[in-house]
């Protein structure tokens, strides 16, 4: 692996080794990449009915938030303002670890739901998201005669 | 001989095990640290905090002396036998605590928490905010 000699960007370099760390944890990454540490932070669960989806996304208007369901991707996206003061005002910003700007999050669920049972609701800061599977992929008790 | 070191000994340990208890106690309740904006102007500071899943009810924050603390519990309704297939928010609790400066009214301080954003708001104590100072000139 090439790397530049002139590369003396410690930041960059600590970000290098804290992915090559997940990596060497994680076995195989997903294609969209390792999601940890995107805004919103993702929690995703499921019983034999549903799938939850949690995003921890505080300070939003749920009214901005796009959430789409295509072929099982699921898609959140939206904008979260700076609230930070503008440059000239005469404040200092001391700590400035918030999110702000776009974003946007991909994540493939199990081709087993069904696109018409979706609900979504916001609440504390955290978007939940249930999906349901479709009736045929449900589990049955099968009797036996 | 044997008697008096073994009574020694129980005492300390007696002495010793609320101390330990209370140290295992905080190892064991670990907390993630939210991420914070902190803005500091001249009548005072802002502190903006990211708390979601955190109730109102569950929210605790804590002047004493010059420390400041923010705890939060995480509490999201999910529903039974819900099995997590993937997890970033892997812990419970939030905590965070702040050294506070001398010039910093605690009495005064004021608290909004929405949609899982807290903002506190830090007033200086009046004899602390800025005067501006004249120059004479002989």
């Amino acid at each position: 692996m090439y790397r530049s000699l002139f590369s003396r960007d410690v930041f960059s370099e600590l970000d290098r080794l804290q992915r090559e760390i997940q990596e060497s944890f994680d076995v195989s990454p997903s294609i969209r990449g390792l999601g940890r540490g995107g805004f919103p932070a993702l929690n995703i669960g499921g019983t034999p009915q549903a799938v939850q989806i949690y995003a921890f996304a505080p300070g939003l208007d749920p009214a901005k938030l796009e959430v789409e369901l295509d072929r099982g991707v699921l898609t959140i996206a939206g904008e979260r303002p700076s609230e930070l003061p503008a440059s000239d005002d005469k404040a200092a910003v001391h700590i400035n670890e918030r999110f702000a700007g776009r974003f946007r999050r991909v994540v493939s669920l199990s081709d087993d739901l069904d696109p018409n049972g979706v609900t979504a609701d916001y609440r504390e800061g955290v978007l939940h998201i249930g999906i349901k599977r479709r009736e045929s992929a449900q589990p049955r008790r099968i009797s036996i005669q | 001989m044997n008697d008096t070191t073994a009574v020694a000994s129980s005492k300390t340990s007696v002495r010793n095990t609320p101390d330990t208890t209370s140290r295992e106690l905080k190892r064991n309740d670990a907390a993630m640290m939210p991420p914070v904006d902190v803005i500091e102007d001249a009548a005072g500071i802002t502190l903006r905090a990211d708390l979601p899943g955190v109730g109102k009810d569950k929210l605790n924050l804590r002047v004493e002396a010059d420390t400041l603390t923010i705890e939060g519990e995480v509490s999201i309704p999910t529903p039974e036998g819900m099995e997590a297939s993937y997890a970033e928010v892997g812990l419970p609790r939030y905590r965070r605590v702040f050294t506070l400066s001398k010039e910093l009214d605690t009495a005064k301080v004021a608290a909004e928490f929405r949609n899982g954003v807290l903002s506190l708001r830090i007033p200086k104590a009046e004899h602390a905010q800025p005067r501006r100072i004249e120059i004479k000139v002989s």
